[in-house]
């Protein structure tokens, strides 16, 4: 039993000639819920995409459960942001869920009636089984973050990333989402989320990482969401904190 | 006329172009989601300079040999262009236009000088800018029926494969399918479709009938997969139908025909596509508005199901 499945170790990354994100480094529990949070440009999705080899990394080391990320690529789930795929391409959610098994099945073969079937399953978990059949076009924005859940699932991984899976997303989406986050949670598998509404945080997550370009707090959420530590993340945006101070109080009672 | 079509050698061109015309529809599948249509046009011109350059040191106009010039060619514009586009700030589709431009430029310099050498007068070079399927030997046609069938197998092979790197790369690659050996294997597929192309089709249109099958596809269906054969069948309708007419002249260049073939196929679609035809639109809308106008001065109108969008 290891002690941690994720340890980051003074990563970098850059877009051109800025630096996103420096040295960040942390350890994260298997089984754990944790909320990545921070401004806009604070380098949360890149943090994802260099821990996951989708983005160059200058300096550091990331280890999935001590090893590279090569050798346990298939033990990793990653949901994308919604926006970065063309959700125009000509095909129906049954068949984007059925890709999150494209490992399984295996280089230059079809998909069988079995893994249609657990793909199907997967859409269900996410209610969306009536919609299967349906053009990905002609969903709804939270249905297609569905869609893309249910991918997930489907992938049966032991680690998740998933960036802003509750951006622009109705209530009963949002609720659906956060069940099955929940559930994967009590499965012991380990969840780490780039999250917008500091509203939700304590609600939602167990842990909380807080980054502005370098790691300000990594910790349980009761104690490192504090004030002190949102204040230092945000750089003192008042309106932001007058509403987390609210937040705050309300979470302690 | 009739004896002209029925010789066996034509028979043969219209097979390879037919052969040819699957395969760019195949591939043209790919390079329309790939979002690369002008990228088949600049890789094509970019062939010209490589198709002289092999018949000036080989002295030979043996297909094979000028699909290998053709080839080295077209892939060292394809690396320029992604050189100029991550060295340097400049757009990927200004860096198409500068390669395209200046490896055509090249290319045609390079022919003026061969038409000026005796033996290059009677060379028959100059088909390939516009294409001249009848000018293709028997060994010609083989080389080509072999190479598309390549492709063709490529993409049948990978369809999956194909798909996921094409709606979501990011994803791809969490599920090990490695986007830089796609990116190699895409591009590779692409300039061999081109080049076995340009004998028949000609430099400067071969990327007409990578991208036109494809766009009429679309207006047809909803489905990747019959994307992908739709955009083959015009493709290959195309290159036989072009092929047949401009054998019926002497001389008629055959890429200029294969293309209208192909602009017949796309105006049909862009009117009756089942899909996103203007007439289905049309009806719909027509559809819709009757609905509402029926209900008009009575009750707002029900809308029954999960209305969409």
């Amino acid at each position: 039993m290891q002690d941690y499945v994720i340890e980051v170790e003074n990563l970098s990354a850059s877009y051109r000639k800025t630096p996103v994100i420096e040295q960040i480094a942390f350890k994260v529990k298997p089984g754990t819920l944790t909320g990545i949070i921070g401004p806009n440009g604070a380098g949360k999705s890149t943090l994802i995409k260099t821990m996951l080899q989708l983005h160059p990394s200058l300096t550091g080391e990331v280890t999935f459960f001590g090893k590279h990320y090569k050798s346990v690529k298939k033990r990793i789930g990653y949901v994308p942001q919604r926006g970065s795929v063309d959700w125009d391409f000509p095909t129906t959610a049954l068949d984007v869920v059925l890709m999150g098994l494209y490992g399984k099945i295996g280089l230059m073969k079809w998909p069988r009636k079995e893994h249609k079937r657990r793909a199907y399953e997967a859409l269900e978990k996410m209610g969306m089984a009536t919609y299967a059949s349906r053009q990905i076009s002609q969903l709804s924005g939270g249905q297609q973050q569905r869609v893309f859940l249910a991918r997930a699932l489907a992938q049966d991984a032991d680690i998740y990333f998933m960036d802003e899976p509750l951006a622009g997303v109705d209530a009963a989406t949002e609720r659906a989402i956060m069940k099955i986050l929940k559930e994967l949670k009590e499965q012991r598998k380990t969840v780490m989320i780039v999250h917008h509404d500091l509203q939700t945080v304590a609600e939602y997550f167990d842990w909380v990482l807080l980054i502005n370009r370098t790691v300000i707090a990594h910790g349980p959420t009761d104690k490192a969401f504090t004030k002190e530590n949102i204040i230092k993340t945000y750089g003192g945006n008042l309106k932001w904190i007058k509403e987390v101070e609210r937040r705050v109080v309300h979470s302690v009672q | 006329m009739s004896s002209i079509l029925f010789s066996s050698n034509t028979q043969w061109v219209l097979l390879s172009t037919m052969i040819l015309g699957i395969a760019a529809g195949t591939i043209g599948a790919i390079a329309y989601w790939r979002k690369q249509n002008l990228m088949s046009d600049a890789l094509a011109h970019a062939a010209l300079p490589g198709v002289v350059i092999a018949f000036l040191l080989s002295g030979e106009k043996k297909l094979y040999l000028l699909i290998i010039g053709a080839a080295a060619s077209a892939l060292i514009g394809a690396m320029f262009i992604q050189t100029i586009t991550t060295v340097s700030r400049i757009s990927e589709d200004t860096a198409m236009g500068m390669i395209l431009s200046v490896f055509y430029g090249l290319g045609i310099m390079l022919l003026a000088v061969v038409n000026r050498s005796s033996s290059g007068n009677q060379s028959g070079l100059d088909s390939f800018i516009y294409g001249q399927a009848a000018a293709m030997t028997r060994s010609d046609v083989y080389t080509m029926l072999a190479l598309a069938s390549v492709v063709i197998l490529f993409i049948l092979l990978f369809f999956k494969e194909w798909k996921v790197y094409l709606f979501d790369p990011q994803f791809a690659k969490g599920i090990g399918i490695s986007h830089r050996w796609m990116d190699i294997l895409y591009t590779g597929l692409l300039v061999t479709t081109i080049v076995i192309g340009i004998q028949a089709v000609g430099v400067i249109l071969i990327a007409a009938l990578l991208i036109i099958p494809a766009v009429s596809a679309r207006y047809w269906t909803e489905s990747f997969k019959v994307m992908v054969l739709l955009s083959a069948l015009f493709g290959g309708l195309s290159g036989a139908l072009g092929t047949l007419i401009s054998a019926l002249g002497s001389g008629l260049p055959t890429g200029p025909f294969i293309v209208t073939a192909a602009a017949t196929c796309f105006v049909i679609a862009l009117i009756f596509g089942k899909e996103r035809g203007l007439l289905i639109q049309k009806l719909h809308f027509n559809k819709q508005k009757g609905r509402y106008e029926k209900h008009a001065g009575q009750t707002a109108p029900v809308e029954k199901g999960g209305g969409m969008m």
